[in-house]
């Protein structure tokens, strides 16, 4: 299942990844069963409602979290199988950006020493070395030498959030998982940090991971779109196909309720009415998660999950009412 | 339509901190007719939640200081209203709904018992006839089993769920006018457009006037009838949902539109961005607040504020631009 061009070499392949919690009430499946390929430069949209797993997908693909199962083999090597001890070689290429740029800079450390931190952990520049590398890295990032004495606090959303992407971006890491990078931010200073992250790709050659729930930033960012819902794959295609064919009723359900801002288009727009929310992900039946709200929904449903199908070339869906090729 | 039900009149709001004065609401003046939508867009730190909290008179006295301006509602003055009349008028003939289901909710008490207090207070109504209309609500909202949930606490509740409560007790005494402090924004996008048609519903039916603050311009297209765009304490621009989106007028509301993706947009169209950010208001600059992230501006933009006026019909903006004596050729076509 290759969504990325097959001239593309192949950085990040994610097979079966299932991340289980025990909690009070039994098991929580966060994430079960994801699988994909991502090839060199390219971007994965993971879209989804809060609670389908896309924050802990990431997460999890990263090894923050121990995998229940799966594998997830990083330029050829199985990070899951890797001992403790060697994971921070493999981290040095791939980090991550929080969705919070307030909670997750540590508010008494200087921007200096934050950005700054990633290079001590991984012993990479010290004294003249350290300052020069942290000055470029802000002015990379659109900020400049002066902000490095500065604290957290005397900085905008914004532009914590480009203290954020210059510290993931400190070790020259070639994968980032971006999650929701821009959902605390106003709508002027998204489109700001969303060119950077593009513009960062095209310099760096960078592969994302951009987890987000809104639909129109994720399209104008990503190559290929994954959709979750309660911790499984619901379809997976390129960008557009999967913005103007979505094939499976919950990508339809999702993308009529994401409003465009055009009151002609808009006020006359018919929304796909499903009711009702998602439902508990803890101890789910092994039945297609989405057929207690399914507008299509059959006896078949009901019995067992719908295999994951290629329906056309790169276009995947889990859904017993999409043909198959 | 075409009867004022609220009236504001150049509106100065302030706050007095230790660092000194952050003049948070400069100078706004708008009206909400009855039966209408009216939206209010900007970023954090425009003033939009100011003036929602001023209508309401929700803000601390001090910090807080109503500088200059009339809030005229049916013709009375809100701000100079004795905090009892005020009180009269709060959560029964206006009432608000705010972003954060989650905190506004009183999580010691049944949801039952919350939508009650208010037809006690205002509706003079016994426990037992509260009990019965408090049902009748949450059947309006659209709630399952609102039998159940009336004796259920809001942490049983999913955001969604407790969104449609807070909507509940808002619409309990049917107010004339409803204001939303971005209602949707911590909810996800189909959960959202739920709660939006249930107030497009409910509007209908009970013919009142809706405020909407929120910065998202499609849940603005999806609801208004008119849109009001702030910038630094400021309005600079205002006119009917079609005018704003076809013809925007002022640099600020073009750049903003331009930064959104659309969904019914190819993804090859780039994304413009507005550079810098909004202004300090503890010194807000003596000429346009727009000035330093403005592509148009000119040099005297930077010396005066730009007045506030008409650019044909309903629609009014903020520019120098539109100066009859601009040479700019920007101003709103004839068509």
């Amino acid at each position: 299942m290759s969504i990325a061009q097959s001239d593309k070499e192949i950085l990040l392949k994610v097979e079966q990844v299932k991340k289980y919690f025990n909690v009070g009430g039994g098991t929580l499946k966060a994430v079960d069963g994801i699988s994909f390929e991502l090839g060199k430069g390219k971007t994965l949209g993971l879209v989804g409602e809060s609670g389908c797993g896309k924050s802990t997908a990431g997460r999890t693909v990263l090894r923050l979290y121990e995998p229940t199962e799966g594998k997830v083999i990083f330029k050829g090597q199985d990070i899951y199988s890797l001992p403790k001890k060697n994971l921070k070689e493999i981290r040095k290429q791939m980090q991550i950006i929080f969705q919070d740029p307030y909670a997750s800079l540590d508010p008494r450390m200087t921007i200096e020493d934050i950005i700054g931190e990633p290079l001590d952990i991984h012993g990479l520049a010290k004294g003249e070395k350290r300052h020069q590398r942290i000055k470029e890295l802000l002015e990379l990032v659109g900020l400049n030498e002066e902000h490095a004495s500065r604290f957290p606090h005397e900085f905008s959303g914004g532009q914590r959030q480009r203290i954020g992407i210059a510290r993931a971006l400190a070790i020259e890491p070639e994968f980032i998982v971006c999650d929701e990078p821009i959902s605390a931010l106003d709508v002027s200073i998204q489109a700001q940090v969303v060119n950077l992250l593009k513009d960062l790709q095209d310099k760096l050659g960078l592969t994302y991971l951009f987890i987000a729930h809104d639909l129109s930033m994720v399209r104008y960012i990503s190559d290929s779109i994954l959709v979750m819902y309660l911790g499984q794959m619901m379809e997976m295609a390129d960008s557009d196909t999967l913005n103007e064919h979505p094939l499976h009723p919950y990508t339809q359900f999702l993308l009529s309720a994401v409003p465009i801002p055009d009151p002609n288009i808009e006020k006359k727009r018919e929304r796909m009415q499903i009711q009702g929310e998602i439902p508990s992900p803890i101890d789910p039946p092994n039945l297609c998660p989405f057929c207690t709200r399914c507008p299509k929904v059959t006896e078949e449903c009901k019995k067992q999950r719908p295999r994951w199908k290629e329906v056309e070339r790169g276009h995947f869906v889990a859904c017993y009412h999409v043909g198959e090729q | 339509m075409g009867d004022k039900l609220l009236e504001v009149q150049n509106l100065h709001v302030s706050f007095k901190t230790y660092a000194g004065e952050i003049k948070a609401v400069r100078g706004i003046s708008f009206d909400v007719e009855k039966g209408e939508c009216v939206g209010i867009v900007g970023e954090s730190g425009c003033g939009k939640s100011v003036t929602s909290q001023s209508i309401m008179r929700l803000l601390k006295v001090p910090p807080a200081v109503y500088k200059q301006g009339k809030i005229l509602f049916e013709g009375k003055d809100l701000l100079a209203l004795k905090e009892k009349d005020m009180r009269a008028i709060r959560g029964n003939q206006i009432s608000m709904i705010f972003q954060d289901p989650m905190t506004s909710l009183n999580p010691t008490q049944k949801v039952g018992k919350q939508i009650m207090e208010v037809l006690v207070e205002h509706k003079k109504l016994s426990k037992k006839q509260a009990y019965k209309q408090a049902e009748q609500m949450l059947n309006l909202v659209a709630m399952s089993e609102p039998h159940k949930r009336m004796e259920q606490y809001p942490h049983e509740f999913s955001g969604g769920m407790r969104q449609r409560a807070m909507i509940a007790i808002a619409l309990a005494c049917h107010p004339k006018l409803m204001i939303a402090d971005e209602p949707t924004t911590a909810l996800d996008v189909t959960v959202q457009a739920q709660i939006l048609e249930l107030l497009q519903e409910v509007q209908k039916k009970v013919d009142m006037s809706i405020m909407l603050i929120t910065h998202d311009l499609g849940v603005i297209a999806k609801m208004c009838d008119r849109v009001i765009v702030m910038y630094a304490g400021q309005i600079v621009e205002q006119g009917l949902v079609q005018e704003i989106f076809e013809h925007p007028t002022h640099p600020y509301t073009r750049g903003l539109l331009k930064a959104v993706p659309r969904m019914d947009m190819s993804r090859k169209n780039a994304l413009n961005s507005i550079v810098g950010t909004p202004p300090d208001l503890f010194a807000p600059p003596k000429g346009c607040a727009f000035y330093a992230r403005c592509e148009e501006a000119m040099k005297i933009c930077e010396e005066h504020m730009p007045v506030i006026q008409e650019v044909g019909g309903t629609h009014k903006s903020a520019c120098w631009l539109h100066h009859p004596m601009c040479p700019i050729k920007n101003r709103k076509e004839e068509a």
